[in-house]
């Protein structure tokens, strides 16, 4: 076990990712992921990483180069968030389709406009039909973990997908925390040398990325949709392997004294931790509150969140971003849970709650709040959704 | 399925969707996408082999008298080689199902 340093999180990244002796990293810089593509350019630079690092004009550019690095055999990383993210994303839908396993840090920002830097989930939810693994973190260990365990689940040959690594913009990209980054010995133990089942390579000439027409697109999502179902529990396996190595064991969905909780919160990212003291608190006064934690976004790990939540009487369902649907459903991330409830004729008293938007902190009075509101509430009183902590 | 590709099923796919056997577009059978398909008149024809130089999709080739001749498998019925023939010996025929 490598002993905790107190280091910034985007650095504490960075750190991970050319440990994880990196080949090609390009990237642009963005604002609040900044700090991770500026290290890992100061480790090249200064000859501590033996990596290509491309100092691309945008980010539509850095996810294409990403793609043309991947394809040729090489560890590929790059970072971005917001705007920058939605600049690169067709470029996105083409590395999953390719089965290409890059690895992407972001660092999660609100969209324009108005024009914000701050956190909230907007890239992350923009991101969810691209066909990458969206893992998410909720401190400075769990990024680092994230970054180093998104190699080595996207490059696993029965994997072979590019992986989101997800957090929080500012509340944890700029936090300086205690972590432990293990030494490059112990990552080479865990994470083998990339080797691609495809790449371009002169001597066996191939194409990537054909047209597709409609005698067989059907057949090719199809294709990659069945080996994205299938990483779900290769990830849960993955996970294993590294509580094995580092004794730190993660899990799809994650829990926080649910087993005799009437009222359960489901949360994602750094949030979890404001609201597990907050269910202290609730505690404390003799409430029987918990929390479900969701750590991969996609694949949705339905049964497993299912499995948390099943036996609770009111959820509070969170979302981080708006979805502008028409006011008549909910959140994106609350559609995903009520979607799965229903598959299973389960029907919990729900409030959906659009929270933390545009780096508006999250605070242990806010989650009082929606827990007394949603069991306050009779059934069939509750929107779609509603916005807290906004002025009337 | 179509013929085209020769894929049966989704399991045939190559990994990440790739073409494994390079050089192989003139497998692809374009010329389903016709609607108009062109016909030489050999009385007017000259042989001089417009059609063939013009053609983007290599459907001409000559045959043993010199004769410029389609191969409709490529054949999109763009019409281009009716447009540039100089003696108008090649006409566009309405394709009929």
């Amino acid at each position: 076990m490598s002993k905790p340093i107190g280091i910034e999180v985007s650095l504490a990244v960075a750190e991970a990712v050319g440990l994880c002796d990196v080949d090609v990293v390009a990237a642009y810089p963005i604002t609040p992921q900044t700090h991770i593509v500026e290290h890992l350019s100061e480790l090249v630079a200064d000859g501590h990483l033996d990596a290509d690092f491309v100092p691309v004009e945008s980010e539509h550019t850095a996810m294409s180069a990403c793609i043309g690095s991947s394809a040729s055999g090489a560890r590929t990383f790059t970072s971005t968030c917001s705007q920058g993210y939605a600049l690169m994303s067709e470029l996105c839908y083409i590395a999953s389709a390719l089965r290409l396993p890059i690895v992407m840090a972001v660092a999660n920002r609100a969209l324009s406009a108005p024009i914000n830097i701050w956190n909230d989930h907007a890239d992350l939810m923009y991101a969810r039909d691209t066909g990458w693994i969206q893992l998410l973190s909720e401190n400075g260990q769990e990024a680092v973990d994230m970054s180093i365990l998104a190699f080595r689940i996207g490059e696993d040959p029965r994997v072979s997908f590019p992986v989101q690594v997800n957090l929080d913009g500012f509340t944890m990209s700029h936090v300086i925390e205690p972590i432990g980054i293990p030494d490059r010995k112990e990552i080479a133990k865990f994470l083998p040398p990339y080797r691609p089942k495809l790449r371009l390579d002169p001597e066996h000439p191939v194409t990537i990325g054909p047209v597709g027409m409609p005698d067989v697109y059907t057949e090719a999502r199809k294709a990659q949709d069945e080996a994205f179902k299938a990483t779900k529990p290769l990830i849960q396996e993955i996970f294993n392997a590294f509580a094995k190595q580092f004794g730190r064991q993660y899990k799809l969905v994650e829990t926080y004294k649910t087993e005799d909780a009437d009222t359960i919160i489901v949360a994602m990212g750094c949030v979890v931790q404001t609201a597990m003291t907050a269910v202290d608190n609730m505690r404390a006064k003799g409430k029987k509150v918990g929390i479900a934690h969701i750590r991969v976004f996609r694949p949705f790990p339905a049964a497993e969140l299912i499995q948390a939540i099943k036996g609770a009487k009111n959820l509070i369902l969170f979302d981080r971003v708006t979805s502008f649907a028409g006011g008549e459903i909910s959140g994106p991330v609350a559609i995903e849970i009520k979607s799965a409830l229903f598959d299973r004729k389960l029907s919990p008293k729900v409030g959906n709650f659009l929270v933390g938007l545009g780096g508006r902190d999250v605070t242990e009075q806010n989650l009082e709040e929606m827990v007394e509101r949603v069991a306050s509430a009779k059934n069939g009183d509750l929107p779609a959704y509603e916005f807290i902590n906004v002025r009337e | 399925m179509a013929k085209e590709t020769g894929i049966k099923s989704w399991k045939e796919l190559n990994f990440g969707i790739a073409i494994t056997t390079p050089g192989n577009a003139a497998e692809l059978k374009t010329g389903d996408w016709r609607s108009m398909r062109p016909e030489t008149d050999r009385e007017k024809c000259t042989k001089c082999g417009q059609c063939y130089i013009f053609c983007p999709d290599m459907v001409y080739s000559k045959d043993a008298e010199g004769y410029y001749v389609q191969n409709y498998y490529w054949c999109k019925g763009c019409g281009i080689c009716a447009k540039e023939c100089p003696v108008d010996a090649i006409t566009m025929i309405q394709e009929v199902d």
